[in-house]
């Protein structure tokens, strides 16, 4: 019994990470995701009370860069260009 | 010599460097065996011959001069897609980056052509390495030298059946959770995933940046060991290499085994697992007995929980990563976009293929406010715990042995569901959830001639210990054949 | 009518005075040509990672420290996602929930009163890049993409715009002070957001807060955080609710409007940034950056009023600008502490003119100097009026004050009898003036004054002349 997304979860989810999809395919994602969050669901079944989050294979500490000036890619030819935007953020 | 591309990375290198083989003859020799091969294999997604021959001459003419190129003199050496290479297309396997020019070499390949080895080309993979057959690569089909109708494995495919079928010497792949230990295992070579941070990832196209992990592919433990010497160390352009020199390893290879204690986990032999899997299993488990290693059961008890927290922790990085894939700076850019919006979404829809569509929306989702502790943030405690078992078993344990793949190579074209794809990685991503060494090596064949491997996992910066088991296993199986396929002159 | 309170926090962007960006060794310019400043972590090439600058930490260490924070020995940088086509990865590097700093506080000096502001926290993170609207296009242009920030964030304890503006200015002079930031306006090297809220006279609950984004310029922030004021009471006075909502400020028209709503506040899908390890501070660097501390301008404000008796607007003036407090601070050690208060007023008045706009840094003449001057003045050496043109002859030569005194003969001429002998010659040929004063026009001493001044060059101690020539006025007769 796998768990399904709602469509308008799926449509919410591709605006969230700007990916086009095709009515048709709302549903099959709305199955095929529900049905890889369900297989993960039972991470929750691990007891992790006071576990530290691991955000990296390897403990360690940043290193720090010297603020000295390293070279330059060649300008970008014809520079970046985007369809006018309303707004912004 | 009458082969020169069944020649060992090590050979080759010991040759050119004795002036006893030219690095240009043995560049052509295996660019034509690439070349002769590709057709059938699709190991290749681009050949750089001039490229190639450019750089074997300037090795000999320094040999000509006097000058030692470095211990991968002449070693013509193939790269895995999603490593930049500069002024050489680099695309991922993804339609996103067809044709894509980097301005600038990853630091393994900086490191490579340092040493004197020849770069041939860019080998096939899974796109944006996500994957487990090569198949889900947006131009191409990469099949398996010892059977075309089955699957090489992936993400690396590429890389391990360049090295196979002796179209390449070395090869370098990714191992994010078993992409290069899988099809080397499926392929019949040897594999090699370091410790993260042993290796730069500089210049290696990000899938999941905490678990990503560039390490050579090889015919040899040896050459394997050879490579990782040169591409391994700290490096100040990557935050998370570590400040460590590369480590020395080709003289433990032969320090054997006697005295060290080999730990293979109860988890990782589960009753329903595959007969030749197993056999290959029982098979290193007996000659490292026979060569003086202790075997006993380890157990890692939360490793039914490495596939899910995989696969979170992936997709989330994964969708994290490939926002920079916008079509606005580079990549694919939608023609017909007439607002942002419209111009994101259509470039990213029509640059991506459907499974790395599906890991970014994975990963959107479990990094959503709502979902971000439940999933996430579990799954990163629940690695912790992953962590923490090989943390246990390594104070039993010097190194642990366990199978690779659940089966030897499958049909190709199976496409089964998502959930049933990824199983394919589960006992390998443990150990990048965990961050340590693993190496694959060659341990015989099934009936119909299919090479299986199996795996060495280590303590974190422990490639030595890792190396001399794996190494001891090859003494004792030998390494895998060539593969038969194409055969130089038409059929096996 | 309900009194209504308005509540205010601001956040503000403060540009780090570094050589290269946060996380890319790419150099940081103003007026470069657009996109050159670029290199492939600039532009989020595939494969390219991000390193941090060694200078970015230590510059927000030292604003740490200024501000009484709490540093954080290990903080994280986390990737906060949105796609905007200034942003190149799709991610910008920011600290979410385990910021650098946290709960410091600004000394904020206004109308002669000492206050603290509290801040939430101050955390590090990377400056997208600049957009430019051109029609049926927008332009980015990434050469600001990657400076790095440091984004200083009040608790919402202000009560005015007055107040928030007087915060703005006091916060802009202790970056500019600690060397944190060149602090340049014209070049938005300080960027303003606001949350206002208002709620009624004597509530402890807050209401519902609007952000107002894009205050770009300094002289806008009174103005927008007013006009929402008013637009949230006169939206309450008449019943309505206010939207909890992000507007933009448009200084142009002197209006907001809405940017987005509540429905789609945006999901920024936080994560620990997996390329970078956890930021620790280890003991040396924090140490550093306590010895890199100069003196407050708040404590040096109240220093210079308690120690030399400078009035508020001076002693605020003085300290506007970190060398020409520390060029008061030299005039007043050479010409004694007595002088203070002469001393800041030639700066603040005469230098000042002689400077005419330029920075004290180039100023002619050295707080040595000034003070040689101001002691010749203030002894009776010279007149204020002598003085003036004295400092003017030092600023052309770059003479010594008694130098150019003695070479001119400024030498004020203080010996009675001479004083005496003029004002008799000077009452002598204006029998006129003389008879019209003793007639009552007394105002016409100060035509006599300027009489003997003229007759001396102005060398004579115009107290002096007067007094003598008051006497001789009120002796008929002599
Ligand atoms: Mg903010
Ligand atoms: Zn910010």
């Amino acid at each position: 019994m796998a768990k399904v997304l709602a469509a308008d979860e799926v449509r919410a989810l591709a605006h969230l990470a700007r990916l086009e999809i095709e009515p048709r395919d709302v549903e099959r994602l709305a199955h095929e995701l529900g049905e890889i969050l369900d297989h993960v669901a039972c991470l929750g079944e691990v007891d992790t009370a006071g576990v530290e989050p691991m955000t990296h294979a390897v403990a360690m500490t940043l290193r720090l860069r010297d603020d000295v000036p390293g070279p330059c890619l060649p300008p970008l030819d014809g520079g970046v260009v985007v369809p006018a935007i309303i707004g912004g953020d | 010599m009458d082969d020169l591309t069944a020649l060992t990375a090590s050979a080759i290198a010991a040759h050119v460097r004795g002036r006893a083989l030219s690095a240009r003859e043995v560049t052509d020799r295996f660019l034509a065996r690439a070349a002769q091969s590709n057709p059938v294999l699709g190991a290749y997604l681009l050949l750089d011959a001039d490229g190639a021959r450019v750089a074997a001459d300037a090795v000999d003419a320094r040999l000509a001069r006097g000058e030692d190129p470095g211990p991968l003199a002449g070693v013509p050496v193939a790269v895995k897609d999603v490593i930049v290479t500069r002024g050489l297309v680099t695309t991922a396997g993804s339609r996103m980056l067809a044709g894509w020019v980097p301005p600038y070499d990853a630091t393994v390949v900086e490191r490579l052509r340092a040493a004197g080895a020849i770069v041939l080309g860019k080998t096939a993979c899974d796109e944006f390495a996500m994957g487990s057959t090569t198949e889900h690569a947006a131009v191409g089909t990469c099949v398996n030298p010892w059977d075309p109708s089955r699957v090489p494995g992936g993400s690396s495919g590429g890389s391990a059946v360049a090295v196979a079928a002796g179209a390449a010497a070395l090869a370098l792949g990714t191992d994010t959770g078993g992409s290069i230990r899988q099809p080397a295992s499926l392929c019949g070579v040897v594999g090699w995933k370091p410790t993260y941070g042993r290796v730069s990832r500089w210049g290696a196209i990000a899938f999941a940046s905490s678990l990503d992990q560039i390490g050579p592919m090889a015919t040899t433990v040896r050459d394997a060991a050879l490579a990782l010497e040169v591409i391994a160390g700290g490096d100040p352009r990557d935050a998370t290499s570590l400040d460590q020199p590369a480590p020395s390893l080709l003289d433990a290879l032969d320090h054997g085994v006697a005295g060290l204690t080999i730990g293979v986990p109860r988890e990782y032999r589960p009753d329903d697992l595959d007969a030749d899997v197993a056999a290959a299993l029982e098979r290193a488990v007996a000659v490292l007995r026979d060569a003086g290693a202790s075997v006993r059961e380890v157990s890692l008890p939360h490793t039914r929980y490495a596939l899910p927290a995989y696969y979170v922790i992936a997709p989330a990085e994964a969708a994290s990563n490939l926002a920079r894939y916008d079509g606005v700076r580079f990549g694919h850019r939608a023609a017909d976009a007439t607002t942002l919006e419209q111009l994101y979404a259509r470039s990213r829809a029509e640059g991506f293929g459907p499974e790395v569509k599906r890991r970014i929306m994975i990963g959107t989702y479990v990094l959503q406010a709502g979902a971000y502790d439940a999933y996430y943030r579990q799954a990163q405690q629940v690695r912790a715990r992953i962590r923490g078992d090989f943390d246990a078993a390594f104070t039993q344990v010097d190194a642990i042995l366990a199978p690779v793949t659940p089966t030897p190579a499958w049909p190709r074209g199976a496409s089964p569901a998502p959930l049933d794809q990824y199983r394919a990685d589960v006992f390998t991503l443990a150990c990048n959830l965990a961050g340590l060494p693993g190496l694959a090596v060659p341990c015989g064949a099934t009936a119909t001639g299919l090479p299986v491997g199996v795996q060495i996992l280590g303590r974190a910066l422990d490639e030595s210990t890792v190396g001399r088991v794996g190494a001891a296993i090859e003494r004792a199986v030998g390494p895998a054949p060539r593969a038969p396929w194409p055969a130089e002159g038409g059929h096996p | 009518m309900t009194a209504w309170e308005p509540v205010i926090g601001l956040e503000v962007h403060v540009q780090l005075a570094t050589a290269t960006k946060a996380f890319a060794p790419a150099p940081v310019a103003f007026g470069a040509p657009p996109n050159s400043l670029i290199d492939p972590i600039v532009l989020g090439l595939p494969g390219a990672l991000p390193t941090f600058n060694r200078a970015a930490l230590e510059l927000a260490l030292r604003l740490g420290l200024a501000t009484g924070s709490t540093i954080r020995r290990t903080s994280r940088f986390a990737r906060k996602h949105y796609f905007y086509p200034d942003l190149p990865k799709g991610y910008q590097i920011s600290q979410h929930d385990e910021p650098l700093c946290e709960h410091g506080a600004v000394d904020v000096w206004a109308a002669g009163a000492r206050t603290q502001v509290a801040l939430a926290r101050i955390h590090l993170e990377e400056d997208a890049g600049k957009l430019s609207h051109r029609g049926a296009t927008s332009e980015v242009d990434l050469n600001r993409a990657g400076v790095p920030l440091v984004e200083v964030v009040t608790a919402p304890v202000l009560r005015s715009a007055d107040a928030a503006f007087a915060y703005l200015k006091a916060l802009h002079r202790l970056v500019r002070y600690l060397g944190v930031s060149e602090g340049d306006l014209e070049k938005g090297h300080l960027r303003c957001d606001a949350n206002v809220s208002v709620r009624p006279v004597g509530a402890t609950a807050l209401g519902t807060r609007v952000e107002l984004k894009n205050i770009n310029s300094f002289k806008f922030v009174r103005q927008a955080i007013e006009h929402e004021v008013a637009r949230q009471i006169r939206i309450l006075d008449g019943g309505g609710p206010i939207a909890r909502e992000t507007r933009l400020w448009d200084g142009a028209v002197g209006r907001s409007e809405t940017m987005r709503g509540k429905e789609d506040v945006a999901d920024y899908r936080y994560l620990p940034d997996p390329d970078l390890p956890p930021l620790h501070v280890d003991d040396a660097t924090l140490a550093q950056a306590h010895a890199a501390l100069p003196e407050l301008p708040a404590a040096r404000l109240a220093r210079l009023m308690a120690d030399h008796g400078l009035p508020f607007d001076d002693a605020d003036q003085l300290t506007g600008d970190r060398a020409l407090a520390d060029y008061l601070d030299q005039a007043v050690a050479a010409a004694g502490p007595a002088l203070a208060r002469p001393v800041a007023a030639w700066i603040i008045n005469e230098l000042g003119r002689e400077l005419a706009g330029r920075s004290i840094g180039a100023s002619p003449v050295g707080p040595a100097a000034l003070a040689e001057l101001v002691g010749a003045v203030e002894d009776g050496t010279i007149s204020g009026t002598v003085g003036k043109e004295v400092l003017a002859a030092m600023v052309a030569s770059g003479d010594g004050a008694r130098a150019i005194i003695e070479a001119r003969g400024l030498r004020q001429i203080s010996d009675v009898d001479a004083v005496a002998a003029v004002a008799a010659q000077v009452i002598a040929a204006n029998p006129r003036q003389v008879e019209q004063y003793r007639a009552g026009k007394t105002t016409l001493l100060a035509f006599f004054v300027g009489q003997v001044m003229k007759a001396t060059g102005g060398k004579v101690n115009p107290k002096l002349a007067s007094e003598h020539l008051e006497r001789l006025l009120a002796s008929p007769g002599t």
